[in-house]
């Protein structure tokens, strides 16, 4: 892997919230503050091209580093480098010059669309406020353009969000991202608000729009199978820590995390193989307060002393995959192989 | 069906749900018919809007007004239950039919106990003693796994996880042994993992229990694990009935062919989904004929009898489609509608 060819990478990264309540209660009530860490010291990166999944359960920090990713949260910890530049000791000048080449799609095609704007202004926002366009014609041509990529008509610039139905506002949602031509696309469970007919509509256009301006997608999601379609690498996440990297065949055929293997057996079987699937055991501890060692210790069928006492670091295992597991390491985990 | 199959539980017949708006009539539900034998997992599967949890609101009588039933029956053990009046409705609500709804935190009461409100039901319904009740109660919070009922009945809601609160809400379903569910999305708001955890367990309560579900969701894993057979739903009609087997591994009904299709699958590695163009219309937009036909690939198959004739269901393979490829087959065959006859391989449908 040469080094030009990392688009984006993240160091380290952490992002904890203060969730403690107010000055007075605490005071009062003599109780210290209670920090959550949603992101914990997660690294990885991603290559030119390529679409990099992060999946997880609800509250396991994936949408935090979507955010972090795109500035909207600025990382406790750690640095984000997209191109080469490091985006925190940037300038102001320089951000915004990056700012451009990124977008972000978010989950909600209800909430992230203004009802109040039309389309057409929707659309011609980050033209705008980037200043790569100034000629309302112009700009116009443009939008007509967008509009067309994404599968709408050009008409459709006169309406309001409120005209479109689910699939055709996050077709919106793309067209607004892809305006300010970026090469580096965050999308935040983009599909997930989404029926799965409309989804493989989404879907494709986005496997389409990537092979055409050669996009590099980070795709957030819950859902596997959707991640299995899309992506090419594939990180798990578990309460802010990747627990598993690796390619998405990779890891949908010899998943080595346990708590990767418990997910993959927790997927409903729509073949009907009558496989047999572990037991899933527990639930995601409360992220105010992680168990000690590693994380997943409580809920894992291998654990044992080593595991509640020490957090695992991540390793490369034989097949090139990156895991962080002591059990793993130790070679305590018989290998399965899932489908 | 190779056995006789005993009296159905619930029998719906021509159902159809209509809503009077400003706008004009408009029917969520049209002319549905379905039954579920004792023991049965019934699945409905469909995409938003298809009018599949309006169907369950009928059954178990929680349509919100102005909906309403406008014509057909629902029968449970052979007797009517869609003409009875509010109060007659509540002694079987809970009692014959229990109810299962997608977000266990608004389908439990916030201001009172877990165990009190299992103990309601089970009062309300069953002869028993307020002591035996409340034992009934621990038994049946440890029978759907919460750890330390006895210490977890006097709990509130919101000292559940979600997971654990749909265990509550599944208990309180069970409280009075009835013998049909209404299952409404009762996994959608869950994670996988514990999604799978609450379908292990649906599916064993009712196996010893013998009762009856009907399983309302958008997602076909659910079904496939769950289902005995499945009911597919498009723009208020059933498109395709059938073994769930059948319907996943050999769907017949275009429509149900580009759902399958349009579903990633972690097994095989496919460049693009199968793409249903389009989407379902709006209610106050339903195409004549067959209400998939704008979006159908195959309708040039058929010719204009799609768009002036709506389909009911008819033998399609092992299952039951609601389409005109499979007119041949059927006993309503050109007879009644000579000019159409340029149906094409009615038999195969491309996979």
């Amino acid at each position: 892997m040469k080094t030009s060819n990392v688009l984006l990478e993240v160091r380290d990264v952490a992002r904890e919230f203060d969730v403690s309540r107010p000055w007075l209660n605490r005071v009062i009530e003599n109780q210290p503050k209670a920090i959550l860490k949603a992101v914990d010291g997660v690294s990885f990166s991603i290559n030119r091209g390529e679409t990099l999944a992060l999946v997880g359960e609800s509250g396991c920090g994936k949408s935090t580093i979507a955010r972090v990713v795109c500035g909207l949260y600025t990382p406790s910890r750690g640095s984000v480098i997209f191109d080469g530049v490091d985006m925190a000791k940037a300038s102001t000048s320089e951000q915004q010059q990056l700012r451009k080449r990124f977008q972000m799609i978010f989950q909600d095609p209800y909430a992230s669309l203004n009802p109040r704007w039309r389309v057409g202004k929707i659309i011609a926002e980050p033209i705008v406020s980037h200043g790569i366009m100034t000629d309302k014609e112009q700009i116009k041509k443009r939008v007509d353009e967008l509009l067309t990529q994404v599968g709408l008509s050009p008409q459709d610039q006169e309406k309001f969000p409120h005209e479109f139905s689910g699939g055709q506002r996050q077709r919106i949602s793309i067209a607004r991202a892809l305006s300010s031509n970026p090469e580096f696309l965050v999308c935040d469970e983009p599909t997930s608000a989404l029926d799965v007919s409309v989804q493989a509509q989404i879907l494709n256009l986005m496997k389409d729009l990537q092979r055409e301006f050669g996009l590099t997608y980070l795709f957030i999601s819950h859902n596997l199978a959707v991640v299995s379609h899309i992506s090419n690498r594939v990180g798990v996440m578990y309460l802010g820590r990747l627990v598993e990297m690796a390619d998405t065949k990779t890891i949908f055929h010899r998943p080595l995390h346990p708590y990767t293997q418990m997910l993959l057996s927790a997927i409903p079987d729509l073949k009907m193989t009558g496989r047999q699937r572990t037991p899933v055991a527990g639930e995601v501890p409360n992220p105010l307060n992680p168990p000690s060692g590693c994380t997943f210790h409580p809920r894992c069928p291998y654990a044992n002393d080593r595991c509640t006492s020490e957090a695992p670091k991540m390793i490369a295992a034989d097949d090139g995959s990156m895991v962080s597991c002591h059990a793993v390491e130790e070679r305590r985990i018989p290998i399965r192989l899932a489908a | 069906m190779t056995t006789p199959l005993p009296l159905p539980l619930l029998e719906v017949r021509n159902l159809r749900v209509q809503f009077p708006t400003r706008r004009g009539l408009l029917t969520a539900v049209d002319d549905i018919s379905l039954s579920i034998a004792p023991g049965e997992v019934l699945g409905v599967v469909g995409e938003s809007g298809a009018g599949k949890s309006l169907t369950g609101a009928a059954i178990i009588g929680l349509l919100e007004p102005p909906g309403r039933i406008a014509s057909g029956e629902i029968l449970l053990n052979g007797r009517r239950i869609d003409n009875l009046s509010p109060e007659e409705f509540r002694k079987i609500r809970g009692r014959e039919i229990g109810a299962i709804f997608q977000d266990p935190l608004t389908s439990l009461n916030p201001l009172y106990t877990i165990g009190r409100q299992i103990t309601e039901t089970i009062l309300t319904h069953l002869d028993v003693s307020p002591a035996e009740a409340k034992k009934r109660a621990i038994d049946l919070l440890n029978e759907v796994g919460i750890p330390a009922a006895d210490k977890r009945i006097d709990h509130y809601p919101h000292q559940f996880s979600g997971g654990m609160r749909q265990r509550v809400v599944i208990s309180l379903a069970l409280a009075a042994q009835p013998k049909l569910i209404i299952a409404d999305e009762p996994t959608t708001a869950l994670d996988v993992s514990i999604q799978a955890q609450i379908i292990t367990l649906l599916k064993k309560l009712c196996r010893e229990h013998g009762t009856s579900i009907m399983l309302v969701t958008h997602d076909m894993g659910v079904i496939a694990e769950t289902a005995d057979r499945v009911a597919v739903m498009y723009a208020g009609r059933i498109v395709e009935i059938g073994p769930v087997a059948e319907v996943i591994h050999n769907p017949q009904h275009p429509y149900t062919v580009g759902l399958m299709g349009a579903i990633p699958d972690l097994t095989k590695e496919v460049e693009r989904l199968t793409q249903i163009d389009g989407s379902m219309p709006r209610l106050n937009a339903i195409p004549s004929g067959c209400a998939f036909n704008p979006r159908c690939t195959r309708k040039v198959e058929v010719g204009s009898r799609c768009t002036t004739e709506r389909p009911g269901l008819l033998p399609a393979g092992k299952t039951q489609a609601a389409c005109w490829l499979y007119a041949n087959d059927g006993a309503n065959d050109g007879a009644n509608n000579p000019a159409n006859h340029n149906v094409n391989a009615p038999q195969t449908v491309a996979v």
